[in-house]
């Protein structure tokens, strides 16, 4: 770790000039605290130099003002009150070190997140409140410190984990850009659940056709380098610094020496009713490869119904099958994180919505993918699973699993589309059929979708405005769905050969799993969150730690893969520098007042702390600074920086008052 | 100034990666809170110290809330567990002091979780109005 030289004159023994900054956030904070009260009341405190209100501070003009009045007055300590430090904190802090401010001198007041907006026709109690938490800032501003932030070298390595479109795209670019790149996937071929639909909106090309050749070119990639098969299972460190231990799950044969010839399948005896690739439809052996197109494309064996009576061993030419292999673990130094683990398609099956999983004939619209599909189980013949029958009345269900307060409240957004794909490729294919859509809303933003919905219109598709009430099955195996058509008013009973319910995407357990590993914010829905809506889409509050795609919520393909581009731009910008800045906040020990008890030295979690000749010692590089050992300290021998005891109980201090402010 | 009704004063610490975000969120929501509650900021939930604690209460808190993320969530590992445990010496602390166990509270709140954080501020501010100004509450505080 390499000290970084910043401007840290110690500027404690100088008289302490607080310049205050009250910002009106346009009418966000204006409309209910009364800044300019505000300011008047804080240039009455202690220190406070000067106390002015902008219209947008984290403007230029704003900023400019901060630079200026710095230069002019003197200032040492800087306060802005406006918005949260999550977003802003880091322009400001910018922004004082550019006049020539220690950016730990800066102190931040959120009166907007936590005042202005959650006490909105409360105006007099928004500006008092307004005053004590900038009263408090001042106090503790006074007593901040300058620190210093250490500049630390990046690994030139990126880790992927999940190789669906969005993680291809990403681990492309990074590599494109001359960065390593390990992409993990926990399945056996990389390709994520867009190898398995079968055409894609808006333009109804063949989904694999466009995937394959990107799953070639990933596999090509001098600087990609594919665990399939593996998981993430610790990830330790920080920007720059992480260290991530992948573990490989045994597919008893040797990756190297199968070249997925198959004549392994063909000998194996044992056959199960189950594929994963075409969503439980179909069958396949106890040795198989995943689907035709898989990359890489190796056999693995499924232990869980193998007997063990060797014939693939012997089929093997090559010698590959080792069915004693065990896991495999590896330990990868890493600069960069992008998360891109998808997501699962909603299952309406335990609740039986809509009569799926009592009726044999309502399906998933993921299972009709793998039904219309060319090469998938039935050769493209779309049958219903009853009768294996061809079907002459098609209905699709829209919103199972979404906008519906008992699953999910949010839209997955591309079940509408996927919906009017497969209903204009059965028309296509099957032109006599009756092909229905029952929804709440048709959803189509963007280029070209809007156009989509009308094409499906134009070709005879009916749209029934309302969902099934009832669902039920008659004799011949018949779905009756009972619908009340909210445009007409009436109640229809719509007698269907199969319907398809249109299931929403939700966050799979083991991108959960994933998310707890590199504690990265989980959003009210359960996809991961980004660490601002708008201006950080993939980044996370974690420096160095981006997401994309499905794993960041419901969105479609090219959504997913201009996130995959945009978390690969972000993630190499730290691998080009070749160096990142950590936080100057750590812990210090005064080794007078240390008595060496020892009580911190567990309560670390980063195993920074040990005791040294009945003394406390810090391991500085492993201090994350979450000041726990601070507050379990008997003696008050530990200080956390920027959040010391004295400048948290100022803030406490000054949340009261005597009399009237 | 016009005659108000009384509004306790309640300190609540809150994380830097989770219960701040959450309080963040419930203003990008425009929850509608009472103004009763200031929030001070620490990386973690495991800095929160007994001190601070007692001294919000002897500078004048009718209540204080430790709170942080969820547990497995927090982002240096399992601070939040060390706090669950100093929580219970807090509560210990407080029945000595002689205060009703309404004035201190322990909350997971995620950064996403905005309407929770809301809520428990609405809930708790209307439980400590029920009771009162903290008898610790200096004479002349506000
Ligand atoms: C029925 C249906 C039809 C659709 N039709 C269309 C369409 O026509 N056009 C369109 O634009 N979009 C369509 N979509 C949406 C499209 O599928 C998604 O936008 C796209 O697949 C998202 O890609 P992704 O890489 O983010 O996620 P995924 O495809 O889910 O890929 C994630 C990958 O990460 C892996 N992974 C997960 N967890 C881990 C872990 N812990 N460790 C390692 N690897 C992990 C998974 O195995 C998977 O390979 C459709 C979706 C559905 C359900
Ligand atoms: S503040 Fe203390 S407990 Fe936290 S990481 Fe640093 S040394 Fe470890
Ligand atoms: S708890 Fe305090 S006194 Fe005990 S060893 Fe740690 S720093 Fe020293
Ligand atoms: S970071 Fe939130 S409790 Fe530790």
């Amino acid at each position: 770790m390499t000290q970084k030289e910043t401007k840290t004159e110690n500027k404690q023994e100088e008289e302490l000039r607080i310049g205050a900054f009250i910002c009106e956030c346009g009418i966000n904070i204006a409309g209910a605290v009364d800044c300019y009260a505000v300011a008047d009341y804080i240039s009455t405190l202690p220190n406070v130099t000067t106390s002015v209100v902008n219209k947008y501070t984290c403007s230029d003009a704003g900023q400019a003002e901060i630079k200026k009045a710095i230069k002019d007055l003197n200032l040492n300590r800087v306060l802005v009150a406006s918005c949260t430090p999550k977003t802003h904190e880091p322009i400001f802090r910018a922004c004082v070190e550019e006049a020539g401010v220690n950016p730990y001198l800066f102190e931040f007041v959120n009166i907007r997140e936590h005042c202005s907006w959650i006490h909105m026709w409360e105006k007099e109690d928004a500006t008092e409140k307004a005053k004590e938490l900038v009263r408090m800032g001042v106090a503790r501003a006074a007593l901040l410190e300058p620190l210093e932030s250490s500049e630390v070298p990046v690994t030139d390595a990126a880790l992927v984990i999940g190789a669906g479109v969005t993680g291809m795209q990403a681990a492309l670019d990074i590599a494109d850009m001359g960065h390593k790149v390990y992409l993990v996937e926990q399945g056996p071929s990389i390709g994520g659940k867009m190898a398995q639909l079968d055409k894609t909106f808006p333009t109804n090309d063949c989904s694999i056709c466009i995937l394959g050749p990107k799953m070639v070119e990933v596999a090509r990639n001098k600087n990609i380098e594919i665990m399939s098969y593996s998981e993430v299972v610790e990830v330790d460190g920080y920007v720059g610094n992480f260290k991530a231990k992948i573990k490989h799950k045994p597919r008893y044969l040797d990756i190297n020496e199968c070249t997925g010839c198959g004549l392994c399948t063909e000998k194996c005896p044992v056959e199960v009713p189950y594929t994963e690739f075409n969503e439980g439809i179909g069958a396949r052996k106890a040795i198989y490869t995943p689907f035709p197109q898989a990359v890489p494309l190796r056999a693995l064996v499924d232990k869980s119904i193998c007997i063990d009576c060797g014939a693939c061993i012997k089929a093997c030419e090559r010698g590959a099958i080792d069915m004693d292999q065990k896991e495999t673990f590896s330990e990868l130094d890493i600069g960069v994180i992008v998360v891109t683990a998808g997501f699962d398609v909603y299952d309406p099956e335990p609740k039986n919505e809509f009569g799926f999983g009592l009726y044999d004939n309502v399906i998933t619209t993921m299972e009709f993918e793998r039904l219309i599909n060319a090469s998938g189980p039935t050769m493209g013949k779309v049958v219903r699973p009853s009768d294996v029958k061809p079907p002459k009345r098609i209905g699709f269900v829209q919103c199972v699993g979404s906008r519906d307060k008992n699953s999910h409240i949010y839209c997955s957004s591309f079940c509408c589309m996927a919906s009017l794909k497969n209903a204009q490729l059965l028309k296509e294919k099957y032109p006599d059929t009756e092909v229905y859509i029952m929804y709440m809303d048709m959803r189509t933003p963007f280029r070209m979708y809007e156009e989509y919905y009308n094409r499906a219109r134009n070709m005879g598709i009916r749209f029934i405005r309302g969902r099934p009430a009832e669902v039920t099955e008659n004799e011949d195996h018949n779905i009756i769905a009972r619908i009340e058509d909210t445009l007409t008013n009436e109640i229809v009973n719509l007698e269907l050969d199969l319907m398809v319910l249109s299931v929403g995407a939700v966050a799979p357990e083991s991108t959960e799993t994933v998310r707890q590993i590199l504690k990265v914010s989980k959003a009210a829905d359960g996809f991961m969150m980004e660490a601002h809506p708008k201006l950080k889409p993939v980044d996370t509050t974690l420096d160095g730690i981006f997401i994309g795609g499905m794993t960041q919520g419901p969105k479609d393909i090219p959504y997913s893969i201009s996130q995959g581009s945009a978390c690969a731009a972000r993630a190499t910008r730290f691998l080009a520098q070749g160096k990142a800045l950590t936080e100057g906040i750590t812990t210090k020990v005064d080794k007078d007042i240390c008595v060496g008890c020892g009580v911190c030295v567990p309560m670390c979690p980063f195993q920074a702390l040990s005791l040294e000749n009945d003394k406390l010692k810090i391991l500085t590089a492993l201090c994350k600074g979450c000041g726990t050992c601070v507050a379990a300290c008997p003696t008050g021998a530990l200080e956390q920086s920027h959040f010391k005891n004295e400048q948290l109980l100022a803030q406490v201090k000054n949340v009261f008052a005597y009399g009237e402010v | 100034m016009t005659e108000r009704e009384w509004t306790p004063k309640i300190v609540a610490f809150c994380c830097n990666w989770c219960s701040y975000g959450g309080a963040d969120t419930a203003g990008m929501g425009r929850f509608q809170q009472p103004a009763s509650t200031r929030v001070i900021r620490v990386m973690c939930s495991g800095r929160i110290d007994p001190l601070h604690v007692f001294n919000a209460f002897l500078e004048g808190a009718d209540a204080v809330l430790v709170t942080g993320c969820h547990i497995g969530d927090c982002h240096y590992v399992n601070g939040n567990e060390k706090t669950q445990v100093k929580y219970q010496f807090l509560e210990e602390m407080l029945q000595q002091l002689g205060l009703e166990p309404d004035r201190l509270h322990l909350n997971w709140i995620s950064a996403s979780e905005g309407e929770r954080f809301a809520n428990f501020i609405n809930e708790v501010t209307a439980k400590v109005k029920e009771l009162g100004p903290s008898p610790l509450k200096p004479a002349g505080v506000r």
